[in-house]
């Protein structure tokens, strides 16, 4: 696993990442299908799906019997995949995931876009901090937040042939470089990309770009800090979890999420018997989101390498 | 129709068109034809039908509006803000950080909005529910609810319209903009809504289908729906998505637009020059 981070942004943006995959998915295997709640044209797949109508399927603003209706699709031997944007891939359809799916073992993966602050200028509405406590308490769903370009690649690849409900949460524009090309990203194990040894910085998602930064700063000032990726929030990798929270004594975990629920809270799970570490947390307090630019929606509500760096040093007081 | 009141309404529109643009001019983009396509209708309700008070947002027995299309925001803060529910200038802050204006509808944020709307669908239920609590009050006040017809492929807003016939609401007036557009496209391309006219008078409602960027006929249609009786009233406004700058109807992609500001000072300017 080559990493080549820098700090430098991809100028690839994930929604065109996404449509290319999508296609490509569907061109290598007859049984996968894609659906999606008049999206599409979020992440570039209509003209696709104009052509192939088979197999890219437009349910309309109808996200619940989307979701139904993919059920209903993977009980017939296909592999669906179905997109919206991530609070409508969750709350809005959580009782048909939880039962059409989960309960009724139709295995889907399920893609929602603009997670946390990504959402942006579409606001408080459309801005998920709450996805993945929902989908963490489905039994045995695999939830998972994208780093980067290779990584959504990778995880799209091994999700269409993945028995169970698949989570998968990205943004829409470009985030930091993070793997070389190419690079395969196995579902459930975490990847540290810095070690350290006196805090340990578990992120996800965005927040793997701002812990970098943060274990840079804080190399600065003298502190070793690891920074180990966990795009996959569940299954946790908890032996990762153990081994750093000893390794290290103080952990701080990064999310752009609510503290309810997700990374920290599945991390505090696992840690509960231990007592081998101090913990705290870079995530969203109780709070709803609101409209404005990403830059502006990260200091709003602390989801910066400074908030990281300021926790970590407090950690080590 | 009053001709005097005919050329204000006419002009009350313009200057709501006017004002959609001067928010998105601010942030450089926004949801520009589905605030276009509502704004006759907006322009009507605000002007001539909604028994509101400005200066008194929260009076309870005043008359609702949920935009339940949430994204077409912009066209309700232009009427409130030319009703002096607060400064015109606050326009521009649509969507910057801090703002009183984001793009989806927020009762807790704007003056005069009465209704949290944005995740398409959820405001049908919500209407039903104030249009049933005013009757309980024993109050006379009206609710008004404005739906996308792509927004009319969400289960939710059946569930309701059921629930609006079956309890009588006769307070409760749906307005349907039928622009024939959703994101993806032509909405009949996407989930074709077959005939969504017969479909709400089968959900028992008393409908009627009009050009809805026509000021006379969208007003006479409201002016019907004085008369109470035991159902609640449908308007089905057949609408065209960007109405009113001619290059917005006519972009293949018109749902949200990211134009400069040369452009949407052009636009403007064709508005602005109708004013006389
Ligand atoms: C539940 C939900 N799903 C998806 C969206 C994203 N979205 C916003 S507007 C829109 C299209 C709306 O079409 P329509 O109701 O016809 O509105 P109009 O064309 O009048 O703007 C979509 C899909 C949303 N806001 N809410």
């Amino acid at each position: 696993m080559e990493l080549i981070y820098d700090g430098s942004m991809d100028s690839r943006l994930f929604k065109d990442i996404l449509g290319k995959t999508i296609r490509e998915l569907s061109e290598q295997d007859s049984d996968f299908i894609y659906l999606d709640a008049d999206l599409m044209s979020c992440i570039g797949t209509g003209a696709w799906a104009c052509e192939n109508p088979d197999r890219g399927i437009n349910c309309g603003i109808s996200e619940s019997n989307m979701i139904g209706v993919a059920c209903g699709l993977a009980a017939t031997g296909f592999k669906p995949m179905v997109h919206t944007f991530g609070p409508f891939a969750s709350r809005r359809v959580f009782d048909q995931v939880f039962l059409s799916a989960g309960y009724a073992k139709n295995d889907i993966t399920v893609i929602g876009t603009d997670p946390g602050v990504t959402a942006t200028f579409n606001g408080g509405t459309h801005m998920p901090f709450e996805d993945v406590a929902l989908y963490r308490t489905i039994p045995t769903a695999t939830v998972i937040d994208i780093t980067d370009v290779p990584m959504l690649i990778s995880v799209l690849k091994q999700c269409k042939d993945l028995p169970g409900v698949k989570y998968i949460r990205v943004g829409r524009k470009n985030a930091a470089k993070m793997f070389a090309d190419g690079t395969e990203t196995p579902i459930g194990p975490a990847i540290t990309l810095r070690e350290g040894k006196d805090i340990a910085i578990f992120a996800c998602g965005i927040m793997v770009h701002e812990a970098m930064q943060a274990a840079n700063k804080l190399a600065e000032q003298g502190i070793d800090a690891a920074v180990v990726n966990f795009f996959t929030i569940k299954p946790l990798d908890a032996e990762a979890v153990k081994k750093y929270a000893r390794q290290c004594g103080n952990v701080v975990v990064a999310e752009n999420h609510s503290r309810i629920g997700g990374l920290y809270s599945a991390v505090c799970e696992t840690l509960a018997r231990e007592n081998t570490a101090k913990i705290d947390v870079v995530a969203v307090n109780d709070e709803y989101g609101e409209v404005g630019p990403q830059d502006y929606l990260q200091k709003r509500f602390g989801l910066t390498a400074e908030h990281i760096v300021e926790t970590a040093q407090a950690l080590l007081k | 129709m009053d001709a005097t009141l005919k050329k204000g309404l006419e002009r009350f529109a313009l200057e709501i068109r006017i004002g959609v643009l001067e928010q998105m001019k601010a942030r450089g983009f926004g949801h520009v034809g589905g605030s276009l396509s509502i704004t006759d209708a907006l322009a009507v309700l605000y002007g001539s039908q909604m028994r509101v008070d400005p200066k008194n947002p929260c009076w309870a027995e005043r008359d609702k509006l949920v935009c339940s299309k949430g994204h077409a925001g912009p066209a309700v803060y232009a009427a409130l803000a030319l009703k002096g529910y607060f400064p015109y200038e606050m326009l521009k802050t649509l969507n910057q950080p801090g703002t009183s204006l984001p793009s989806h509808c927020d009762r807790n944020k704007t003056p005069g909005v009465d209704m949290t709307t944005g995740s398409l669908g959820q405001g049908t239920s919500l209407a039903c529910g104030m249009a049933l609590g005013e009757k309980l009050r024993g109050h006379d006040a009206r609710v008004f609810l404005v739906v996308g017809d792509g927004e009319a492929n969400e289960g939710q807003v059946w569930e309701a319209l059921m629930f609006a016939a079956a309890k009588k609401l006769s307070n409760l007036v749906l307005l349907l903009d039928v622009n024939g557009k959703q994101l993806d496209g032509c909405t009949k391309d996407i989930l074709d809504t077959l005939d969504l006219h017969a479909k709400v008078e089968a959900f028992g409602f008393d409908t009627v289908s009009i050009d809805g960027n026509d000021i006379e006929l969208v007003y006479n249609a409201l002016e019907r729906t004085r008369q109470g009786g035991d159902k609640p009233y449908a308007i089905v406004l057949n609408t065209v998505k960007g109405k009113g700058i001619a290059a917005v109807e006519q972009a293949k992609s018109n749902h949200s637009m990211a134009v400069s500001t040369d452009q949407w000072n052009e636009w403007l300017l064709s508005l602005t020059a109708q004013l006389d």
